[in-house]
C-alpha cells in the first residue's frame, strides 16, 4: 500500500505510481496489483483512484462532448463533419434540423460551415454520432476558430470554467470551447482576437505549471489597460476599429451564441476529471508573483504513504 | 572522403576500443524531445556520430483504407536513410534493408504500445537517418519510443535498445561503426525494463552459447542505463531545473572522464 508520486509529479510511461489497493484509472494500468503511468502527463490520486492527466494526445470522442466541427461533406440525410482527431463524425439530420426539413439538407448547413455539436454516441464499433439538440448548439457564424491541443482545454476552461469567464469578462468576447481542442473567438475588434489568442496560447504553453488563472489574469489585465485605456474595460462595444472577419452574418435559424450557457455543461464534467489539476494552491497568494514553476510546485507536494 | 581502412585492431592492447571505450561503455548520447514542431511527437538522438530523427503523426485516419485493423491500430513505421548519411550517397530509393528495419522497429515497439485504445486509426513514425555510424536501428528505437511518449500514445513503458556484439574475441556493447563491419557480430535488442520482456533480438556473427548469454547481459544492462536517460529526456520537456547546469547533455557515467564539464560550455 504505498504511493509512489508527488502531488501533480510528472510522470512518464512505465513509471510505477502505486501499490496495493489504488484503481487504475485513465493514463495507467494494472499490472499485478502495481499500478504504472500509461502516458506522459501529471499524476493524480483522487480517494484511491489513480489517473495520469495527459500533456499530449489526440482527440478521442467521448459520448457528451461539446465539440466544434467543420462540415466536409453532405450525404443524403448525413453531414461528414471533421471534428480532429482519428475520427470523423456524422450527423443526422433529425438529429440536427426540426422536421419537416427539406430533402437537400444543404439548405440548411453545407460544406465548410463551422458548428457546434455534442457527441452523442462513440464506441469502437460504430464512429462518433453527432447531435445538435440542445441549447448553444448551432452554426458558428462570424467568428474565428483556434485550435489547440485537445490535452489541454480542461486547463483553459479551469475549474468550473474560471479561467475562460475570466478571459471573456476581461476582453467581452463570446467563446465556444470544444472538447476537441477548438476553440471559437468572436471578438468585437482584431487587438482584442489577437489577445485572446495570445492568452490560449499561453495556457496551451504553461498548462502543466501552476497558479496560470493568476497569471493569465495579469497579463490580460496589463494588456487591456494598454489597449483601451479606461473604456475598453468598461464599454468594448463602443469601440470602432476596422473589423473585416467579424462581421456577423445573420441567419434565421441562427440565435446569437450565449457562450455562458454553452459552457454550462463543461464545468461539472471537468470539475469531476480535472478538478485537481486545475487548483490553484491557495495557499501562497499573490506572495511571489512570478515565481518559477519549481517552487509553486514544492509547497504542496506530499508524499502519500500507507 | 578517403576509403576506410580497416583498424589495425578493434581492441588495443590496453583493452580499450579504437574510440577509447571500454568493452561494456556506451558512446556519449543525447536526447531530445519535441524537436519537431509539425509533428504531434518528435524526438532526436545522438550516440556517437551516429544522428537519427524520428516523428510521430497521429493517431490518425488511415489511409488506405484497406490496411485497417477493426481492434487496433495500424502502427506504420518507416525508418529512411538520408543520402548523405553515410560516406557513399546512398541511392535515395527505399532499399531492403530499409524496409527490413522499418519492420523490425515496429515489432520491437508494438508490445509496449496500447494500440487497441484507438480501432481503424493509424500511428505513423516517421524515422530520419541523417548521419549513420553504426547501431542506427537502436538509435531509432530509443528515439522513436521517445517520440510515440511525447505523441501522448498509451504505452507500457519506453523501449531502449542497444547493440551489443563481438570484436577481437570480445564482447563489446554499442558497437560503432567500425566494430560492426570489421568484427565478428552483432547483437542488437530491445526490451521493456519493467518486465525485462526483450521485443528485439538479431544475431548476426557466430557467438557460442555462453557468448550470447553473456552478450544479452550486457544489452539488458546497458538498456536499464539507456532507460533512465529516456526518462530523463522525456521528462526534461516539462521540468526545468534551474539549479541543473549541464540541461543538453545527459550523459553522466562516470566514465566520462570529466568529458562532461567540456560539455557544460556548449
Amino acid at each position: 500500500m504505498a504511493v509512489y508520486f508527488q502531488k501533480r509529479e510528472v510522470v512518464v510511461p512505465g513509471q510505477l505510481l502505486a501499490e496495493g489497493r489504488y484503481r487504475s484509472s485513465f493514463g495507467t494500468y494494472d499490472e499485478g496489483g502495481k499500478i504504472y503511468s500509461s502516458l506522459m502527463g501529471l499524476a493524480e490520486l483522487r480517494g484511491n483512484t489513480v489517473k495520469v492527466v495527459a500533456l499530449e494526445g489526440a482527440y478521442i470522442p467521448k459520448e457528451g462532448d461539446l465539440v466544434i466541427g467543420v462540415i466536409t461533406l453532405v450525404a443524403g440525410n448525413n453531414w461528414k463533419v471533421d471534428i480532429g482527431g482519428p475520427y470523423g463524425a456524422s450527423l443526422h439530420a433529425n438529429n440536427a434540423l426540426r422536421r419537416p426539413y427539406s430533402d437537400d439538407i444543404s439548405e440548411y448547413m453545407d460544406m465548410g460551415d463551422v458548428i457546434s455539436a455534442e457527441v452523442s454516441a462513440f464506441d469502437r464499433q460504430s464512429g462518433p454520432f453527432l447531435s445538435m439538440k440542445g441549447r448553444g448548439l448551432e452554426v458558428l457564424e462570424g467568428g474565428m476558430v483556434l485550435e489547440v491541443s485537445p490535452a489541454k482545454i480542461p486547463r483553459i476552461i479551469g475549474r468550473r470554467g474560471s479561467m475562460i469567464n475570466m478571459i471573456n469578462d476581461h476582453l467581452r468576447i463570446d467563446t465556444v470551447i470544444g472538447q476537441n481542442g477548438r476553440i471559437w473567438i468572436k471578438s468585437p475588434d482584431v487587438k482584442r482576437l489577437r489577445l485572446a489568442i495570445k492568452a490560449f496560447k499561453m495556457i496551451e504553453d504553461q498548462a502543466h505549471t501552476s497558479n496560470l488563472t493568476d497569471r493569465i489574469n495579469r497579463m490580460l489585465a496589463e494588456e487591456v489597460a494598454k489597449l483601451g485605456g479606461s473604456d475598453s474595460s468598461e464599454e468594448p462595444s463602443a469601440e470602432v476599429e476596422t473589423v473585416d472577419e467579424e462581421e456577423p452574418i445573420e441567419d434565421e435559424t441562427v440565435i446569437e451564441p450565449e457562450p455562458e450557457i454553452i459552457e454550462a455543461p463543461e464545468p461539472e464534467a471537468e470539475a469531476e476529471s480535472e478538478a485537481e489539476i486545475v487548483e490553484e494552491a491557495p495557499v501562497e497568494e499573490e506572495s511571489e508573483p512570478e515565481a518559477s514553476t519549481d517552487e509553486d510546485d514544492k509547497p504542496e507536494t506530499e508524499e502519500v504513504n500507507e | 572522403m578517403s576509403p576506410e581502412i580497416k583498424p589495425d585492431f578493434l581492441i588495443s592492447p590496453e583493452g580499450l576500443r579504437v574510440d577509447g571505450r571500454r568493452p561494456d561503455e556506451l558512446r556519449p548520447i543525447e536526447l531530445k524531445v519535441g524537436v519537431l514542431k509539425q509533428a504531434d511527437g518528435s524526438a532526436s538522438i545522438r550516440q556517437g556520430k551516429t544522428y537519427i530523427l524520428a516523428a510521430v503523426y497521429g493517431p490518425r485516419e488511415l489511409h488506405p483504407r484497406h490496411l485497417t485493423l477493426n481492434d487496433r491500430a495500424y502502427l506504420r513505421v518507416e525508418y529512411r536513410m538520408a543520402t548523405f548519411s553515410v560516406p557513399d550517397r546512398k541511392r535515395p530509393a527505399p532499399s531492403r534493408r530499409e524496409k527490413e528495419i522499418s519492420m523490425v522497429i515496429a515489432n520491437a515497439l508494438k508490445p509496449a504500445l496500447f494500440l487497441e485504445e484507438y480501432p481503424k486509426a493509424v500511428v505513423d513514425v516517421f524515422i530520419q537517418v541523417i548521419q549513420a555510424d553504426g547501431g542506427t536501428r537502436c538509435a531509432a528505437i530509443n528515439a522513436a519510443s521517445l517520440a510515440l511518449a511525447d505523441a501522448g500514445i498509451p504505452m507500457k513503458s519506453l523501449v531502449p535498445a542497444v547493440a551489443v556484439g563481438k570484436a577481437d574475441g570480445q564482447l563489446l556493447v554499442d558497437l560503432g561503426d567500425e566494430e560492426d563491419k570489421y568484427g565478428q557480430g552483432d547483437v542488437p535488442m530491445a526490451i521493456l525494463p519493467q518486465t525485462g520482456e526483450i521485443t528485439l533480438l538479431q544475431q548476426d556473427g557466430f557467438f557460442t552459447r555462453e557468448e550470447l548469454i553473456e552478450a544479452m547481459q550486457m544489452g539488458i544492462n546497458s538498456c536499464k542505463y539507456l532507460h533512465e536517460l529516456q526518462k530523463d529526456a522525456l521528462k526534461r520537456v516539462y521540468v526545468r531545473n534551474p539549479e541543473d547546469g549541464e540541461d543538453d547533455f545527459d550523459d553522466d557515467l562516470e566514465a566520462d572522464l570529466g568529458e562532461s564539464e567540456i560539455m557544460e560550455d556548449e
